[in-house]
């Protein structure tokens, strides 16, 4: 079987848990013996290719007196409104998008329509413009490779989805790894919205990332739950020895909280849950890795609570730098408000680091081995946190446990259960 | 004719309200009052009052031919008495009926016996009380919570002065061997072992509603039917189940009650069973082999072992936490600390945090109020923290108290002391040998006070039949060799290495001089074995033989 795959980044070049979930998931599939075909907008030429081809975007020479893509544009045109609240975005590039004018559009429209587009792959200013070429784009690729099943990643890629299929009249898979509802509480951009339940709509088979995704799609989108299958993300196992001899310069337990510091990965409950706990028990040391649209709200309100010898800031860490401070952390929190899946605690439990998660992450429907807690109820979460700084017991259960839990959470198998959804789609 | 026992354990935990780590310390309340009410209530309405009714019915109906059996924990009687007092009194109409036996337990349905023998002898003696006083009528046989049960732990209740026991009929135990015939214990064969008739019992407390089993639905007919199946040789079927099964495991449209009241119409007129109480089977029946029982056996799960309450790290933690106070609260005398250790030691805290139904065990998820064992031994263990502080703040207490009225007594003695000083000295010198005259006559006290002690030990040789209660380990060198051999034989030879290695030479040889040749053998073997042993193993075993003096030189 052959897939024409749509994402949005790739490793080494992510921003988010996106561009991971992808490659775990298409290395598996090479194992069952799917044939992937990757496009991504933007190929930086250092992606690992194994087993699949990594198809760049940017590289595609359209000519556009086709009529075809002005079709398609017609079709997309819609989407050249400006959005302020698009996913992982970092402060560095988040710029407020502004309405767009007549002009402006017109502008647009040209650039969009030259030769030889270079996408940015990074997510920001133009990325409502980028998405719509990719659109345009895919429906070429869609064209000219042969391929039995489309299978396209969150709301981005979703316009290049719906092209492809129109061009090939291929099944279409959509994969909801986010929706906007997590991205943005209630106050939704209506445009991203309606991207999402137009994909949703067009695709054969949606597949979300956990129950609960799963069920804002039915509820939120008014998807018929018939056609949509929960296929529980995974993590790639790890060998890296020499995480075992990184040492901590502090005596103190160390509590961490690592994500982008936005209000749906809930740092304002840690610090809160933080302030309880050293209240009781001085001696632990908590920290903040990440940055995000609330990190000074947060560095303030740890400043307010006096707390601030015992809670520390990182700002943003790398690949190795997250591995290091998993390596050296004793307990590792994610109080997601909203969290469709979450791999972060995955990765913890690797290093053998406790975690206590949120029920409201889809992480949770997976895992025995872990804490769970509402993410507004501090007192549980403190409550938790001490109990595994202070008993024992159960941070030996979490080490005899959690990594063999984690260990079988395998993308081999996760890819098994998306090749049958492929295949049933090929039967609609 | 031969013989059907029907037995229902009737237990409620004290069940733990959420307690976060910071009320550690400060607040000291760890019941959820509300919830243990509730369940109270709920299974009062729903089992225990129309349970008991049925059961009187029954008496009045068949008379004597028709006995029950009741084991009720200390717990669930103190959760009865303030929130369904009612069932209480059931219970007592049902005892005065004298077609009712009720059995020993622990009081607090724990698992004392694996933790503590000296905890576990209390809470019996405790439990037995209880029943004794409510009931009116002394408890002549025993089981342990969840039919938990070794030789070693046959052993203890031998010593407590019971002749029989009930425990679980597990297959590995008795092999080819059938659990319808009373047996005794290998080590003991004084002990006689009642035997739980599993498939029996489970057909009943599991299976009756459950409409995939081929034998649904289970009528009393039926289940006489099986009973006439049994070997004709086979002499009793121990049917043991948790009374809650009628009418609130399985409800009450199960057609559960309408099976227990049409029972003892076809067992007396269509079998050759009869109904009888334990005490009645122990002198009707002889003991037909002995059992050997070296690991502890349950009645839980397919394993029939204790690692529903023992064996995962969060379970052991809490447990040997929780035992290691056993010494510190019995030099106190607090109601409300005896209360709570008691409360805190019920198997069912440890049950939840069972991690074995992370791959099977439905029934454990069932009736556990915890979404996993985590929590469960997070809360038990915030909970336990806080009661170790109170010990320790009670000890202290008790210390300083005791410390202030020997101090007065300084006090009122001093005086005399000061009166005498200025007599022989004056000036500065006054105060110096003030002091000095202070330590010199402390010394003397300490003195005075220990060559005292030792006078008592030399008289204590002459009335050592009399005041043997008040013999410690140490004593033993004053015990002629015929007594030690005897106090030596009725222990493990472990246990006496263990004692011996916290001795001094003197005793150890006394010891040693009394053993028989292949004892001394094992012995020095042993106590080559045990390198490093923790200061509270030594404690315990030379405890046990202090136990042993006691009871042997009565």
């Amino acid at each position: 079987m052959r897939v024409l795959m749509f994402g949005w980044e790739f490793p080494p070049h992510i921003t988010g848990g996106l561009g991971t979930a992808c490659f775990g998931l298409v290395k598996g599939l090479g194992k069952h013996g799917v044939d992937v075909i990757f496009v991504v907008p933007k190929a930086y030429g250092d992606e690992a290719e194994e087993g699949f081809r990594l198809v760049n975007a940017s590289d595609m020479v359209l000519d556009f007196t086709k009529t075809i893509y002005q079709e398609h544009w017609n079709r997309i045109k819609f989407m050249e409104i400006g959005s302020n609240l698009v996913p992982y975005v970092g402060p560095e590039e988040f710029e407020k998008m502004v309405q767009e004018d007549s002009l402006k559009l017109s502008e647009e429209t040209q650039s969009v329509f030259s030769e030889r587009y270079q996408f940015s792959g990074k997510y920001g200013h133009k990325l409502m413009e980028e998405v719509s070429r990719y659109a345009i784009v895919a429906s070429v690729i869609a064209e000219q490779t042969t391929y039995d099943v489309i299978h396209a990643h969150d709301w981005l890629t979703y316009a290049a989805g719906i092209a492809a299929k129109k061009v090939s009249g291929k099944p279409l898979v959509v994969h909801v790894h986010a929706t906007e509802f997590d991205r943005s509480g209630e106050n939704i951009n209506q445009t991203v919205y309606e991207l999402e339940r137009q994909g949703m709509e067009e695709a054969d088979l949606v597949i979300t990332v956990s129950n609960l995704t799963r069920q804002i799609v039915i509820e939120r989108y008014g998807i018929d739950s018939e056609k949509v299958i929960t296929v529980h993300n995974a993590v790639e196992p790890t060998d890296r020895p020499e995480l075992n001899e990184v040492t901590k310069h502090v005596h103190e337990k160390v509590v961490t909280f690592l994500g982008r510091v936005t209000f749906q990965k809930g740092p304002d409950y840690f610090i809160e849950a933080a302030n309880k706990v050293l209240k009781k028990d001085p001696n632990v040391r908590f920290v903040m890795a990440g940055s995000g649209d609330l990190l000074n709200k947060m560095i303030r309100r740890a400043a307010q609570l006096h707390i601030g010898t015992k809670f520390h800031f990182t700002g943003f860490l790398n690949g190795p730098e997250v591995d290091t401070m998993f390596a050296m952390s004793d307990v590792y929190v994610m109080p997601s408000v909203s969290e469709p899946f979450g791999i972060s605690p995955l990765e913890a439990m690797r290093s053998n680091v406790p975690v206590v998660i949120s029920k409201q992450s889809g992480v949770s429907e997976v895992l025995k081995h872990a804490l769970k807690v509402d993410f507004w109820d501090i007192d549980a979460l403190a409550d938790a946190i001490y109990g595994l700084l202070h008993y024992e017991g159960l941070k030996k259960m979490f080490i005899k446990y959690g990594k063999d839990e984690v260990d079988n959470l395998k993308w081999d198998s996760a890819a098994g259960k998306v090749l049958e959804v492929y295949q049933r789609a090929q039967t609609l | 004719m031969r013989s059907i026992c029907l037995y229902f354990q009737v237990h409620q935990p004290f069940r733990l309200r959420t307690y976060r780590f910071f009320n550690i310390g400060d607040d000291h309340h760890y019941y959820d009052d509300y919830q243990n009410r509730q369940i109270i209530r709920r299974v009062a309405e729903k089992c225990y009052l129309p349970a008991n009714k049925m059961m009187l019915d029954l008496i009045r109906e068949y008379g004597t031919a028709f006995k029950a059996n009741f084991s009720v924990s200390g717990t669930a009687l103190e959760q009865l008495q303030q929130y369904a007092p009612e069932v209480i009194q059931g219970f007592k109409q049902l005892a005065k009926t004298g077609c009712v036996e009720f059995l020993a337990e622990t009081y607090s349905h724990s698992l004392a016996s694996l933790g503590n023998r000296e905890e576990f002898v209390r809470q019996v003696k405790r439990h037995s009380d209880t029943i004794e006083l409510l009931f009116g009528q002394k408890p002549q046989t025993f089981h342990n919570s969840e039919l938990i049960y070794s030789d070693g732990i046959g052993e203890m209740v031998t010593d407590m002065g019971f002749t029989s026991l009930m425990t679980e009929g597990a297959k590995h135990i008795l092999g080819w061997k059938s659990p319808n015939y009373m047996y005794c214990s290998a080590r003991n064969p004084k002990l006689k072992l009642l035997l739980r008739n599993f498939r029996l019992s489970d057909d009943i407390a599991f299976r009756f509603s459950t409409q995939g089993w081929p034998e649904w639905p289970l009528t009393a007919e039926k289940f006489t039917g099986w009973l006439n199946r049994i070997e004709p040789r086979e002499e009793v079927v121990n049917v043991f189940i948790d009374y809650e099964t009628i009418g609130e495991r399985q409800w009450k449209e199960t057609g559960i009650f309408e099976f227990f009241k049409a029972l003892p119409k076809f067992v007396l007129s269509k079998s050759n069973f009869r109904f009888s109480t334990p005490a009645e089977l122990t002198h009707i029946l002889q003991p037909v082999a002995q059992l050997h029982v070296a690991h502890p056996i349950s009645w839980a799960d397919e394993e029939r072992d204790l690692t529903s309450w023992l064996g995962n790290e969060l379970q052991d933690e809490a447990f040997s936490k929780l035992y290691a106070l056993t010494e510190r609260i019995q030099t106190l005398d607090d109601p409300a600390i005896e209360r709570d250790w008691q409360y805190l030691q019920t198997s069912d805290h440890f049950y939840y945090m069972c991690t074995k139904w992370f791959s099977d065990g439905t029934v454990h998820k069932y009736f556990n109020p915890y979404p996993s064992p985590y929590e469960a031994f997070i809360n038990y263990m915030n909970v336990l923290s806080d009661f170790t502080i109170r010990v320790d703040e009670a000890i202290a207490r008790k210390r300083t108290s005791g410390l202030k009225s020997k101090s007065k007594e300084q006090k009122e003695k001093a005086p005399k002391v000061v009166r005498k000083a200025p007599r022989t000295t004056t000036g500065k010198l006054i105060e110096e040998g003030h002091v000095k005259k202070l330590t010199t006559i402390k010394a003397a006290k300490t003195r005075a006070e220990n060559a005292r002690k030792a006078a008592v030990k030399t008289t204590k040789e002459e009335v050592a039949e009399k005041v043997f209660k008040s013999l410690n380990f140490d004593d033993i060198i004053t015990l002629s060799d015929s007594k030690i051999k005897k106090i030596i034989k009725s222990i493990e030879i472990e246990t006496v290495s263990a004692a011996m290695k916290g001795a001094n030479k003197e005793l150890r040889e006394k010891v040693e001089k009394n053993l028989g040749k292949r004892a001394l053998k094992t012995y020095k073997e042993l106590l080559q074995q045990i390198k490093t042993i923790s200061e509270s193993e030594i404690k315990k075993s030379q405890k046990l033989i202090e136990k042993q003096i006691k009871l042997l030189t009565k």
